[in-house]
């Protein structure tokens, strides 16, 4: 199956986006699906840099882009720190200005994109986030 | 990434093309600061031109938000955003706090 390698690092995201594009449009996604399936893409691979490596430069992003007759599935792993999504609180949005954070929006980005979203651990260490999006 | 920013009479106008994500959303977050440093809390975001809004672009333009309204002396509008940056914004929780304009002269008109 294609996939990509990429250092840690903001600057690949545009790499491992047009990938994503690419794939999403010979599975047969519309163009909308391919703007879900970009952003959901990019927000799970920044989770990446951010959180289970702690920053840029300190480990690599893998893509990996599963073409099948319904559809896409995309699947991003990592060897940094373990992540449960679990403990992610759901954005509590019913708050003043001053006090939203954007903590968990990512996720929540990514789960109204895709149609599936499943958080695992890698099996060589760190974590593999597995994305489906039907056409 | 090329971030315009154009002073006019009662407010700036912040425009920037492309795609915002944590590979750009720097540039932008230095653009808004620039005008924050300098006293001046009315801002147009126009994004005519802006193909794509991750959360990392989120947190910029609400940072700038909270710094323009804070004791009222300002506001951070948005002109020309597309269904899709609308909706990152609305899954993001800022939508509300923001608001928003088809076009750049409705915008800055409104200051």
């Amino acid at each position: 199956m294609p996939t990509v390698r990429v250092p840690g690092r903001y600057s690949s995201l545009d790499a491992i986006c047009e990938f994503v594009r690419e794939s999403a449009r010979a599975a047969g996604l519309g163009e909308q699906q391919v703007y879900e399936v970009d952003l959901a893409t990019n927000e799970g691979a920044s989770n990446i840099i951010d959180h289970a490596y702690g920053g840029e430069g300190e480990g690599v992003v893998e893509c990996t882009c599963e073409i099948g007759p319904d559809g896409l599935t995309i699947i991003l792993r990592d060897w940094g720190e373990p992540f449960d999504p679990a403990a992610v609180d759901e954005p509590d949005f019913n708050v003043p200005l001053e006090e939203l954070s954007l903590r968990g929006a990512g996720l929540r980005i990514i789960r109204n994109c895709m149609d599936e979203v499943n958080y695992s651990p890698n099996a060589k260490g760190g974590n593999q986030l597995r994305m489906r999006k039907n056409t | 990434m090329a971030v315009e920013t154009t002073q006019f009479k009662r407010c700036d106008v912040v425009k920037m093309a492309g795609r915002i994500d944590s590979s750009t959303a720097s540039d932008l977050k230095k653009a808004m600061d620039a005008i924050l440093d300098e006293g001046r809390y009315k801002v147009v975001f126009d994004m005519s031109e802006v193909e794509f809004l991750s959360s990392s672009g989120v947190w910029v333009l609400l940072e700038t938000q909270k710094k323009c309204k804070r004791w009222n002396r300002g506001d951070l509008v948005i002109a020309s955003a597309n269904e899709n940056i609308q909706r990152t914004l609305d899954l993001a929780g800022l939508k509300h706090f923001m608001r928003m304009y088809d076009d750049i002269t409705s915008a800055v008109a409104s200051f």
